[in-house]
């Protein structure tokens, strides 16, 4: 299909400013009067606060108060509290803020306060506290159990309780030895398929454990916010990927009507999962500036960053896999047992589904448990669950393979799903499914053939590993509110209550309501960025959702305003609406072109008609949100609203696929990536460029991901070792080649009125899979099983000093 | 690499701020009246972007601290504030420095110059940034300033580096949403090695 604006590079609106530094963040703001906030947080990784001695700090000139556990609402284990009292879980827990004149002065006063805390034992790695008798990292117990109840008030958090499970030393044993742990309790069960007589059925039958160790997002724009109060409103500039969708949920931490929470987010220096929805902290600085009176900035460190701002849960488990002697995968079974941190759910479930959609198993079981330590609080990150298990599952895949004596590439395209595929435990439908043809592209791009056919040995001390890795994300949703107002002077404000996280996802997206009006780009202005424009309720900004569906809402605001306008012309000219067109930013009779009037002069009549065109009245299903804008837009132009009612079923698949050959230094365990090819199943290519830079930065976090970011604990004492980012080490451009190359399959979606599907999260699955499997393939298939794999770990196997995953360990070195 | 920026130099430099950067605080007074003992403010005259301005300034105050908080300048971002990330990147006399990481006392017979600094007069982007709007390089671009600065020091000391050579020059500044490829692309055309 031939498109206006749909596959064309365009300039996002922001992107001026942002190399110009015009493009303002939270910490840019200053408000006439503002105090500054900073936090005092735990040194401890575990216990209670039994007093808190403010005094000396209250008493220095120019401090304003401190605002501490008891100013919120109690926020009930294991709800992640903004500030700690009775259950302190994790060092660098804030435990209360203080606000002076100066930020100088705030971090004097912090010095000043002499908290007492009461210590109780602490874990920092989940099989620790499985096994009878081991600690826990809560009083009540170590796993999370999820329940119907409301959530705790002044949080975000859905109904969920701390439980206890215990395995036996011999459960726990079996399992540190990559063995099924025999009789164990989980949290979580499923499966589907004939497992065992499936197995039975298989020819080539592997077994592993595995361990993957989370890691911090590091957003480089800390959650630093700044709020203040004003003629019975509260303005918050503050830092999230989503903007309308986390509106009501700011506003409910902040026990205020919706409507009077002003919540301005232009940009947002990176999230990656963290910031999808409003985080506790916000809840400090907005009623801190309450209860001051005062404009409020509560600076966030990049330490207290680390620490607050969540982190990838990990992964220790065992599978089993069974091929058959078609080379499809019979069966799976996987146990999986996430480390939540101190708090935050596992992605167990996530994982397994991984495998459903990428290799189409015919049975399979899952089974997971959710452990907490105390150790910083963990929640979505970039392709939460799926990215990790693609990690640690490539090299597995590739060892059956090689077993079975298949061609990596031939044995994935075998498995791949289909249009027809099946995902998950209820093996539900997909909207659709190129991903054989992504995998042909992407080997061709590769030139496969030809790379797996050099010689491994490159030098005496360097040799080859050539990878293959798949990603996976659901990639759409639906539901969602789409608004369009267009002015008498003919300028089409498309306004989107989508998050401006650094995709350019806000502006691509209402690039569907341009191309449904065939209008001029230039005459368009998106509307974004702060709640006093009138933003619509939109889909949150996470798990590559974005693209399918808000281009849905956006479509159907413009049909809306079409028809709006079409009726418009009816009154003006008669005949039906079926009798006009729309071309030239004009409607018009489609037999008599003359008939007809600009966009502007429809807008002008819109407001002289009133009603549902100038926005006095407006459809009853659209959300609260949207409702508000249109009434504070009324009678201004003409206004389309609707309500993305557009069919859909199945599951909307985000895929990718790509190949990596490197050059591996035997004797440092260091290595070069010497060629990335990557090729992303997302459906139309809405911005070419911007899928460009998804595909690219997503491989970053690939190879991030696979070999340097990891959480690292004292489990002497609890301490964190490496908070700091460059210690956490996400990579540099010296860490990656110096060419990528991507690209789409751009093939439609069939439930997207422009045909596309959503790939953040897959471009970092896809990324680390190949990695770790050039690692597996370079060392003769050796299998570490483990994410990150350092140069050590390299060295130390080649040493032969046996470095492997071996009994589990996880956040230490 | 930027010859100008040898390994010697920028360590002495940290090595003579690190009082500053040992320290998170940002001593942003809304009032103007508190300030750590003993840290006495002076009047300076300080070059930025072209310009002369008057500031006080604290013995310990970097010069991220002066540009964003008290001459306004929050084009410079503070990802780390020590010597971490380079969102804080700026020119002094036309080598790039880290702002979080150097005392304003330090630059003050130098010409600082910021990424608000960079249009021409008339408002034209200047080539790298030109050139960055044109390859898309920013993502979340709270690394943009930095990765702006830095391509401007290198292109000022080797026009048309090899992205192999612009690869190790922007290596000081961190992206974390990966756009790495993206910028090198900019650094290129702003060379004029890419059509």
């Amino acid at each position: 299909m031939t498109y206006m604006h749909i596959g064309k590079d365009f300039t996002p609106p922001d992107v001026e400013a942002k190399v110009t530094g015009a493009a303002r963040y939270a910490e840019d703001f200053k408000k006439d009067g503002m105090v500054f906030a900073r936090l005092l947080t735990s040194p401890i990784p575990a216990g209670r606060v039994v007093s808190i001695d403010a005094s000396a700090a209250l008493a220095m000139p120019g401090v304003l108060g401190i605002f501490t556990a008891d100013d919120l609402p109690e926020a009930k284990p294991p709800a992640n509290p903004a500030l700690a009292k009775e259950w302190v879980t994790y060092i660098g827990q804030p435990i209360l803020a203080v606000a002076a004149e100066s930020d100088f002065l705030a971090e004097e006063a912090l010095s000043k306060i002499v908290v007492e805390y009461q210590r109780r034992p602490f874990v920092v790695d989940p099989l620790d506290t499985l096994v009878e008798g081991g600690p826990d990292p809560y009083p009540m117990g170590n796993t999370l159990i999820r329940n119907s109840g409301e959530a705790a008030a002044g949080t975000t958090a859905s109904g969920t309780d701390v439980g206890r499970i215990k395995w036996s030393i011999d459960q726990v044993t079996a399992f540190r030895n990559g063995r099924e742990p025999v009789g164990a309790q989980f949290g979580s069960e499923w499966e589907f398929g004939d497992l065992a007589a499936q197995f039975a059925a298989c020819t080539t039958i592997i077994e592993e454990p595995f361990v993957t160790i989370g890691q911090p997002h590091h957003s480089l724009e800390s959650r630093t916010g700044m709020a203040y109060w004003e003629n019975g409103k509260c303005y918050f500039h503050g830092s999230l990927q989503s903007h309308t969708v986390g509106h009501a949920a700011l506003a409910g931490m902040l026990e205020m009507d919706p409507a009077n929470l002003v919540f301005i987010n232009e940009n947002t220096g990176g999230g990656f999962g963290s910031k999808i929805f409003p985080y506790p902290i916000m809840a400090v600085t907005g009623r801190f500036s309450r209860a001051l009176n005062r404009p409020v900035q509560l600076r966030i460190t990049r330490d207290e960053e680390f620490y607050i701002g969540s982190a990838r849960s990990g992964m220790q488990g065992w599978i089993k896999i069974g091929l058959k002697d078609d080379g499809r995968v019979g069966a799976v079974d996987v146990a999986i047992i996430n480390d939540a941190g101190s708090g935050g759910g596992g992605s167990g479930s996530s994982s397994a589904e991984h495998i459903t959609i990428m290799f189409q198993p015919e049975a399979m079981r899952f089974r997971g448990l959710s452990l907490y330590t105390n150790t910083t609080p963990r929640g979505a990150q970039r392709g939460p669950g799926q990215n990790e298990m693609a990690a640690v599952l490539a090299p597995m895949m590739d060892k059956a393979a090689n077993q079975a004596g298949l061609d990596r590439v031939a044995f994935r395209r075998t498995n791949a799903p289909r249009m027809d595929g099946k995902i998950g435990e209820r093996q539900g439908g997909l909207s659709s499914s190129y991903m054989p043809e992504a995998i042909d592209k992407a080997a061709q791009m590769f030139n496969w053939e030809q790379k797996i056919a050099q010689p491994k040995q490159i030098s005496a001390t360097k040799v080859r590993g050539i990878g293959v890795g798949q990603g996976f994300h659901t990639a759409g949703a639906n539901g969602y509110d789409g608004l369009i107002r267009i002015a008498p002077d003919g300028t089409i404000y498309l306004h989107t209550g989508v998050g401006n996280l650094g995709t350019y996802s806000y502006a691509g997206v209402v690039r569907a309501s341009a191309e449904a009006l065939q209008c001029n780009w230039d005459n368009c202005v998106v509307v974004h960025g702060n709640s006093e424009l009138n933003l619509p309720h939109s889909t949150y900004q996470g798990g590559s959702n974005t693209i399918f569906t808000e281009t849905r809402s956006s479509h159907v605001a413009a049909m809306d305003i079409i028809a709006k306008m079409k009726e418009i012309a009816v009154a003006e000219f008669g005949g039906a609406v079926e009798d006009y067109s729309i071309g030239g930013e004009r409607v018009f009779l489609t037999s008599d072109n003359a008939k007809g009037m600009s966009f502007g002069e429809a807008a002008q009549k819109a407001i002289e008609m009133g009603g549902k065109y100038s926005g006095m009245e407006f459809p009853e299903d659209i959300n609260a949100t949207t409702k508000r804008s249109v009434q504070a837009m009324a009678g201004t132009g003409l206004i389309g609203v609707a309500k993305d009612l557009l069919p859909r079923s199945g599951a909307v698949p985000g895929m990718a696929i790509a190949f990596i050959e490197i050059e591996l230094d035997t004797e440092t365990g260091k290595f070069d990536i010497l060629d990335y090819s990557a090729v992303a199943e997302c459906g139309t290519v809405v911005h070419p460029q911007g899928l460009s830079q998804a595909m690219n930065g997503g491989g970053v976090w690939g190879f991030g991901m696979a070999q340097s970011e990891r959480h690292v604990y004292d489990p002497q004492n609890g301490l964190p070792a490496n908070v700091g980012l460059y210690q956490s080490k996400p990579p540099t451009y010296l860490d990656v080649p110096v060419n990528m190359n991507t690209a789409g399959m751009d093939m439609p979606d069939p439930q997207s009125p422009v045909g596309a599907k959503g790939i953040g999260e897959p471009a970092q699955g896809c990324a680390v899979a190949a990695l770790m499997s050039a690692f597996s393939d370079a060392l003769d298939g050796h299998l570490f099983n483990r994410t990150p794999v350092t140069a050590d770990m390299i060295v130390n196997h080649i040493a032969q000093n046996g470095h492997n995953t071996g009994n589990l360990k996880t956040n230490t070195f | 690499m930027n010859p100008k920026l040898t390994r010697r130099r920028f360590i002495k430099g940290v090595i003579a701020s690190s009082a500053a950067a040992a320290s998170t605080s940002l001593w942003y007074s809304a009032i103007g009246a508190d300030r750590p003992a003993g840290a006495v403010e002076r009047l300076l005259s300080l070059n930025v972007n072209g310009q002369t301005r008057r500031v006080d300034v604290a013995p310990q105050e970097t010069l991220a601290h002066t540009l964003r908080y008290k001459l306004g300048l929050t084009g410079t971002k503070l990802g780390c504030n020590r010597g971490e990330c380079g969102a804080c990147t700026v020119l002094a006399d036309d080598v790039n420095i880290y702002a979080c990481s150097t005392l304003t006392h330090e630059v003050s017979n130098k010409a600082v110059m910021t990424v608000e600094g960079l249009r021409a007069a008339d408002g034209t982007l200047h080539p790298v940034q030109a050139a960055f709007v044109q390859e898309l390089s920013p993502a979340c671009g709270f690394c943009t300033s930095g990765q702006v600065m830095s391509a401007v020091a290198l292109l000022k000391s080797n026009p048309r580096p090899t992205r192999e050579e612009a690869r190790q020059a922007m290596s000081g500044n961190l992206c974390r949403c990966g756009a790495y490829d993206h910028y090198l692309n900019g650094v290129m055309r702003a060379s004029g090695q890419l059509s």
